[in-house]
């Protein structure tokens, strides 16, 4: 019997999505293994995710105090070695902030909330999470952020666009990219991006709240399976 | 000595400030319709207990640089660093 791959996930004070994301690492077939932000200790996981939140309430900017977390120092290590690191919402705020990502997340041009379900396509399969996706494949995931919108300088922007780092990017059903469909403004329509070594992935949508069709639409459950096969890579 | 410190930190110039651009949407209905370019930045003051004013300054300027501002997206100048003799509101009883 092959073993299940380990996927940890982070809880951070105000984190809101780590239940989900335990779930649906189970319900994709893989082991959830609970994490605390407190502690210098990463349990032998295969793969870690950075769940969604607020964590200590948005305070300063997103994620910019759960940067600097016990767990982050490990985190950091973990993604030097190569290991899958994904980073969902306030996680990919907080891998931005951490400098493990290009760029930085402002509140939405709308300067609403904007919670909905939308359509994203999929620019790289050069990423743990989207391995084995073909580009502009088209999948159906939640949003719910007020500060969502991605920017980057122009010299990153340039660089993130030109080394292929742009993971996935807001669209509409058929995989157009416009500004109608660019939820909260992004630079470049851009809703997740990955390291250069594609192992540390961020992105906005919420994955985990779309494995179970029960639920509805299942766009995550792609991505979970990406996720769960480069940790199983890793074993 | 403490030493009263101001940190302000900014949003770069070329990045769009939804928050400047909904109070310069606010302003023309209040009668103002000469205003323009409106952007909003952070102020921060504390306190930093230290040898001296050099000292001080250079923890100021590596706490603006690692915590209360993102150099991708926001610069910071250092507004003050004041020697203080008074009581501060921790100090009150």
């Amino acid at each position: 019997m092959t073993r299940r791959p380990r996927i940890g996930v982070i809880t951070f004070p105000g984190s809101l999505d780590d239940r989900d994301a335990l779930r649906s690492v189970r319900f994709m077939g893989g082991e959830g293994v609970p994490l605390w932000h407190a502690e210098h200790d990463l349990r032998e996981i295969d793969a870690v995710i950075l769940p969604g939140g607020f964590s200590y309430g948005d305070y300063l900017r997103t994620g910019a105090i759960a940067r600097f977390a016990a767990v982050m120092d490990e985190v950091r290590t973990f993604a030097a070695r190569g290991g899958p690191v994904l980073g969902i919402c306030n996680g990919f705020q907080i891998l931005c902030e951490a400098g493990l990502l290009p760029g930085a997340l402002i509140r939405n041009r709308q300067l609403r909330f904007v919670c909905r379900w939308v359509d994203v396509r999929v620019e790289s399969s050069r990423s743990v999470l989207t391995e084995g996706l073909a580009s502009g494949e088209v999948l159906r995931v939640p949003v719910k952020h007020g500060e969502g919108q991605f920017v980057a300088g122009a010299g990153d922007l340039r660089r993130i666009e030109d080394e292929g780092l742009v993971v996935l990017r807001y669209c509409g059903r058929d995989g157009a990219v416009d500004d109608a469909h660019n939820v909260n403004g992004s630079l470049d329509a851009i809703a997740g991006v990955r390291s250069e070594g594609g192992n540390v992935v961020g992105l906005m949508p919420h994955p985990e709240h779309a494995v179970d069709p029960d639920l509805g639409p299942t766009g995550g459950q792609p991505m979970f399976a990406s996720l769960l096969a480069s940790a199983l890579a890793r074993v | 000595m403490k030493f009263h410190c101001s940190v302000d930190v900014r949003l770069k110039p070329g990045l769009l400030d939804p928050q400047g651009k909904a109070i310069e949407g606010a302003l023309p209905a209040m009668g103002w319709t000469n205003v323009s370019d409106v952007r909003v930045g952070k102020h921060v003051e504390f306190y930093v207990e230290a040898r001296d004013q050099t000292t001080a300054v250079a923890q100021v300027h590596e706490m603006a640089e690692r915590l209360l501002s993102n150099p991708v997206i926001e610069t910071f100048a250092i507004r003050g660093v004041e020697a203080f003799a008074g009581l501060t509101f921790e100090d009150r009883p």
